[in-house]
């Protein structure tokens, strides 16, 4: 041990988030040696130019209300050099209940756009050319529907549905640990996204059907080490999904894509990545053999901000979401989407994201951090804290294993309840002031005015507009072809061998409703009863 | 031992926290849970997606000393109008209910106005909340 470490030893201890012990010095014995970029195991990340050949897609995530309010908000975007979409859908549409539902009432167009039926989704894309852009749908629970909808749109658009790219998240398990917009038990659910994931291979090779997800179990509470290994072990879940229904690894795990979130400590975040990348390549090659280099390369996007940001001195959040932007830029990401400053309290207006894209912009063009592959390799502290993220990641997934997989662990809310408990030690370290977060518990200034500059108002009209189109979508349509449609569905849900995506598409195409497929598919399947332990 | 567990301000008392609507997002409801159970409280969890009908009904069948809300999906205003006013409509309009959550603030002094008793965000200390309640619960 080095003089300096030897004199660290008796100082205060430093920990990253995630509770490693942060050296006060890293020395060149404690580095090991990453590797080249585009080599497997792709510490330095999956391309050998990195960003040079390609940049990161910017994906600001946007939509509320209607169809139509949403469709002009994307066009704005997309004139302002955004190169991705990323659709926000109202809960009723994620959980599968039509607008006039009275679960639904309240949620309608409120945190994203309803897309009750084929109708919304072909407003929603009014003048965009889906064989031109790439789409994201933050979509889970009714990912599948979804997912036919928007080939409908192609279909009517003529769009060949091989030249579409984009993504669903279509990540259930994370949705019983985290987010919570499931629906049906654990089971079928993977049924239906092995269900999309083997239809999207033959049907829509460009595009990714499964995102899988660390972001909202990190947003609960849990450190960026569980983050990723909560998500590698829900990865292999789907993996082993797909290979028992007949899927071929080396060529599904091409389009295998995950998504997390970017918090505030700058290594750590950055050597998650490093990390995880090289984590997944690793476990795809001991335990499933697979070599071909595409399907071990590990392609992720990200958000920066969500519980990062407080609503107390709320400007601040701008400099942390630029500083997680550069993170999630030295971790080698491959879409960015950078929170406005205002989503710790509202909905962002169209003044804040834009600012928010604008964040991103400058990171990418003037920052010069994008101009050489991984600039990060081969610093001591980086290489060495990759290494230990790593460590730290097996140990998680070990501990899901020891108790017997991630499906049980869901089932029995085992999961749950170790998220929770790190929430509440999160939120305790935060009250103590333990972890510091500066114009809230640092710094705070009692005498601060109550201002928030620009206000957010949903038009309070949006409601009843989609009822309203909602009705009569329901009196114009075949109601025979669509009663057809649904019927068929039906039947093929409560065998087990057909698969349900052309089905879907069918029903999409007769517009039937997001709430009747659901209702179809609740009949055969029934809910997930959420075990509560607290 | 933390400050919470050593005072047992809320000893006896029995808590409703709710999820009301379609909002998925309960790691809040779940830290809140637990700090009030430290705090000596019976602590009554609903889960996630119950109606405001159902958070009534349970409300009443249990005897609760309060009721907890949490929503963030924006549709705070809505929600905890239709739960306070089945409260009232049966006749327990005086158990209080409290609210945490994505709260804009602009949006606190309206729910106040409905009768919401206390409005809670995620930099609000725990330790303050609980005394907060365990004043209006004495």
């Amino acid at each position: 041990m080095s003089a300096q470490l030897k004199a660290a030893a008796g100082a205060a201890r430093v920990t990253t988030p995630s509770g490693i012990d942060v050296p006060v010095v890293a020395t060149r014995d404690m580095a090991s040696d990453p590797g080249a970029p585009g080599v497997y195991p792709f510490t330095r990340g999956i391309f050998a130019d990195g960003y040079r050949g390609r940049p990161w897609t910017i994906r600001q995530y946007s939509g509320f209300g209607s169809a139509e309010a949403s469709n002009q908000r994307y066009r704005f975007l997309l004139e302002q050099g955004q190169t991705g979409l990323s659709v926000a859908l109202d809960l009723p549409t994620q959980c599968g209940y039509d607008p006039d539902d009275p679960m639904a009432r309240p949620e309608v167009g409120k945190v994203g756009v309803s897309l009750f039926s084929l109708s919304e989704m072909e407003t929603l894309f009014e003048g965009i050319d889906l064989g031109a852009i790439s789409t994201s749908f933050t979509i889970n629970g009714t990912a599948a529907i979804v997912y036919a909808m928007y080939l409908a749109v192609a279909d009517k658009q003529g769009v060949p549905r091989a030249k579409l790219t984009g993504t669903i998240q279509n990540d259930i398990l994370k949705e019983y640990v985290a987010r919570g917009t499931w629906i049906f038990p654990v089971r079928p659910s993977l049924r239906l996204i092995a269900d999309s994931v083997l239809f999207a291979n033959s049907e829509t090779p460009r595009f990714n059907a499964i995102s899988i997800a660390g972001a909202h179990v990190r947003d609960a509470g849990c450190t960026a080490v569980e983050e990723m290994a909560y998500t590698l072990a829900n990865g292999l879940a789907y993996v082993d999904e797909l290979i028992r229904r007949g899927g071929d690894v080396a060529k599904f795990a091409r389009r295998l894509s995950f998504f997390f979130y970017v918090h505030m400590d700058l290594f750590e975040e950055a050597c998650k990545f490093r990390a995880g990348r090289r984590l997944w390549a690793k476990l795809l090659r001991e335990r499933y053999g697979v070599t071909d280099e595409k399907a071990l390369h590990f392609r992720f996007g990200v958000v920066c901000g969500g519980s990062s940001l407080v609503a107390a001195q709320p400007y601040n959040n701008i400099v942390r979401v630029a500083i997680e932007n550069l993170a999630a830029v030295l971790g080698g990401a491959q879409s960015i989407f950078t929170c406005a400053y205002d989503e710790a309290f509202q909905i962002p207006t169209e003044f804040s994201a834009e600012l928010a894209l604008r964040t991103q912009q400058i990171v990418q063009h003037e920052s010069g951090v994008a101009a050489t592959v991984d600039p990060l390799a081969g610093s001591y502290y980086v290489e060495w804290l990759t290494d230990r993220m790593e460590d730290g990641m097996r140990e998680v997934m070990g501990e899901i294993g020891a108790y017997g997989g991630v499906v049980k662990a869901i089932e029995d809310g085992w999961l749950q309840r170790r998220i929770a408990l790190r929430a509440r030690e999160k939120k305790d370290a935060t009250d103590r002031g333990e972890r510091v977060v500066v114009g809230m518990n640092r710094y705070r200034r009692e005498d601060e005015a109550q201002s928030f500059g620009e206000v957010f108002r949903l038009d309070p009209g949006t409601a009843a507009r989609v009822l309203e189109k909602h009705a009569e979508v329901k009196r114009t349509r075949d109601a025979a072809r669509a009663a057809r449609a649904l019927d068929t569905l039906e039947a093929a849900a409560a065998g087990e061998k057909e698969n349900l995506m052309p089905l879907l598409v069918d029903c999409c195409h007769a517009y039937c409703t997001v709430g009747e497929m659901v209702a179809r598919l609740k009949r055969c399947w029934g809910e997930f009863q959420e075990p509560v332990r607290l | 031992m933390s400050a919470l567990a050593a005072a047992r301000s809320l000893a006896g008392k029995r808590i409703l926290v709710a999820k009301p609507g379609l909002d998925g997002h309960d790691a809040g409801a779940k830290v809140i849970a637990l700090a009030l159970r430290d705090a000596g409280a019976e602590v009554i969890y609903t889960g996630l997606r119950k109606s405001p009908e159902f958070i009534v009904r349970v409300a009443l069948d249990e005897d609760v000393a309060a009721v907890g809300l949490s929503i963030l999906s924006g549709s705070h205003q809505e929600l905890s109008r239709e739960v306070i006013g089945g409260l009232r409509a049966a006749g327990a309009g005086e158990v209080p209910v409290f609210v945490g959550g994505t709260i804009p603030p602009q949006d606190r002094d309206a729910l106040f106005a409905l009768g919401v008793k206390g409005v809670y965000t995620n930099d609000t200390p725990l330790e303050r909340m609980i005394e907060e309640l365990a004043r209006a619960l004495a």
